[in-house]
């Protein structure tokens, strides 16, 4: 019986592709569904993390899922920031990465089609 | 008894996966969108409503059973709904706005 | 053996589809490609035997969040090009960073100590005077209810964060961009016909989170959603974000939280302690505030700050 299961691989897998795609695209849209992949694989060492301490008739810890819930929460409000201000960026420079140099500001809330 | 409920279980949650997997493939396969929501509606709907179906006999209790059949008709409407976007959508795209 | 046969599969279709979200071409690929990550990690955490963590992942971290991308996606890829990836460079170090910290991660999971810790038993212990069923509630509420109490003020914190990136003379408009409504489309149908359903299992949801699978985030989250279906149908407009009831539907969960929790120091032990035997009521009391609280905040963030209307 291995300690390591096909859930922990595929967890410490998935913050690989978070950070990989956080840190090699260069749009800030594709950057926050990386980050929420990487959110996904550190959830998901939590909940390997809690299965390993079934104990007491629980079939998994209560603390670390308890953990996972409130974080699962606050990464969605991150995410809805994160997402409003890169629309407002588009919005207000025409602009969908923060590499390039931005184009001249148009008019604050311009139709954007 | 019991065994003829197992055995109804099994071949009717298989047949489900089976229209899953079918639906699946022609979601994949299926060239025109239309054809592929057609897959993906038809076989989905059919799949889950027979998963449903092999799974009632094992239900616990009445209300359980009822919380599965509540679970196949809101796939249900979603997936007609979602159905009808896409279709009206892609209806949308091929007639140029006159 | 039978258990690999389950958990190989989906481990694999865990990996492949975040694999797949970063290979996409496409942006809506890449949405595509995360929304699938999300479910399978649902079945994941069900597999993990965390049905609670499950229904949460599936209904906030894979459905909510999705659709704000979406959202967002389809706004901004109107005639816009994919930009230019980083120098060569940059992308193999970050890949050569990447793979290290999986591999770093992975042997550190394969070092865990064994027997694993737990907190289970002393859980299992302390949950009996609050007279919940499901542990995991009774450590959000009961033994970790200060996290509990903070999260829900990050959630006012950050809708006040998404309404500020309102222009200025938006500004007591209602959240989100103003749909236009079609009378007869699948979607006002739709609109219609779930949210009777969709409220009752969302506070069904949410009230048998005390003893089973479920909980205030998890049936808010439904909640939301039927709050937001008629809005994007167009058939109801959403309140303005100066109107009071709204704002005070957001913050009811934490201060309902907290007075019960200043009480503690009058009546119990201390901050957040719960009196003996009024323990369940207070709970009831905190939950019922904290589902209004997160539908309302839910709702306001997936609608965004107050804009023009939208294009058709």
């Amino acid at each position: 019986m291995t300690a390591i299961t096909p859930f922990a691989l595929a967890a410490a897998g998935l913050v690989g592709l978070g950070l990989y795609g956080m840190l090699a695209q260069s749009s800030v849209l594709r950057k926050v569904i990386a980050f929420n992949l990487l959110g996904i694989g550190v959830f998901l060492v939590f909940g390997v993390a809690a299965r390993r301490g079934a104990a007491a008739g629980l079939p998994a810890d209560p603390v670390p899922q308890a953990m996972v819930i409130t974080g699962l929460v606050v990464a969605f409000a991150a995410t809805a920031l994160a997402l409003v201000l890169t629309l407002r960026l588009h919005q207000t420079t025409g602009a969908v990465t923060l590499a390039e140099d931005p184009a001249p500001p148009t008019k604050p809330d311009a139709p954007t089609a | 008894m019991s065994m003829l409920v197992s055995i109804f279980a099994a071949a009717s949650v298989l047949a489900g996966a089976f229209f899953f997997i079918a639906g699946t493939l022609g979601l994949l396969r299926f060239g025109d969108t239309l054809s592929r929501v057609h897959a993906l509606t038809k076989a989905d709907n059919l799949g889950l409503g027979l998963i449903v179906l092999g799974l009632l006999p094992l239900a616990d209790s009445l209300a359980d059973a009822l919380k599965l059949l509540v679970i196949w008709a809101l796939v249900l409407l979603g997936g007609t709904t979602a159905a009808q976007l896409v279709a009206g959508a892609v209806r949308r795209e091929q007639e140029p706005p006159s | 053996m039978t258990a690999w046969l389950l958990d190989l599969p989906l481990a694999l279709g865990l990996f492949g589809a975040g694999a797949a979200t970063l290979l996409a071409r496409s942006l809506f690929g890449a949405v595509l490609g995360f929304i699938s990550t999300g479910l399978i990690a649902a079945l994941v955490w069900v597999r993990l035997e965390a049905p609670d963590v499950a229904l949460t992942e599936a209904v906030i971290g894979a459905a909510a969040t999705s659709v704000i991308i979406l959202y967002v996606a389809s706004r901004m890829s109107a005639g816009a090009v994919a930009p230019a990836p980083p120098p060569i460079a940059q992308r193999l170090l970050a890949g050569a960073l990447s793979v290290l910290l999986a591999a770093l991660l992975a042997h550190a999971l394969q070092e865990l100590p064994d027997p694993a810790p737990s907190l289970a038993a002393p859980i299992l212990e302390t949950m009996v005077p609050t007279g919940l069923g499901n542990p995991v509630t009774a450590v959000l509420m009961a033994q970790r209810a200060l996290d509990t109490l903070l999260e829900s003020a990050v959630l006012v914190f950050a809708v006040f964060a998404i309404w500020s990136m309102a222009p200025e003379r938006r500004w007591g408009r209602a959240p989100g961009p103003a749909f236009i409504a079609e009378a007869q489309g699948p979607l006002a149908f739709l609109a219609k016909v779930l949210p009777p359903i969709g409220i009752v299992i969302g506070i069904y949801i949410a009230w048998v989170g005390a003893d089973a699978p479920g909980g205030k985030f998890q049936g808010g989250a439904v909640l939301a959603a039927m709050w937001v279906l008629p809005w994007i149908a167009g058939l109801i407009a959403p309140p303005s974000i100066s109107d009071m009831r709204l704002r005070l539907a957001i913050a009811a969960g934490p201060l309902v939280f907290l007075m019960v929790g200043l009480a503690g120091f009058a009546v119990a032990d201390g901050f957040l302690a719960y009196p003996p035997g009024f323990a369940k009521p207070l709970i009831l009391l905190i939950e019922t505030a904290m589902t209004l609280s997160v539908a309302a905040a839910l709702a306001c963030m997936i609608a965004g700050p107050p804009e023009r209307r939208a294009q058709p």
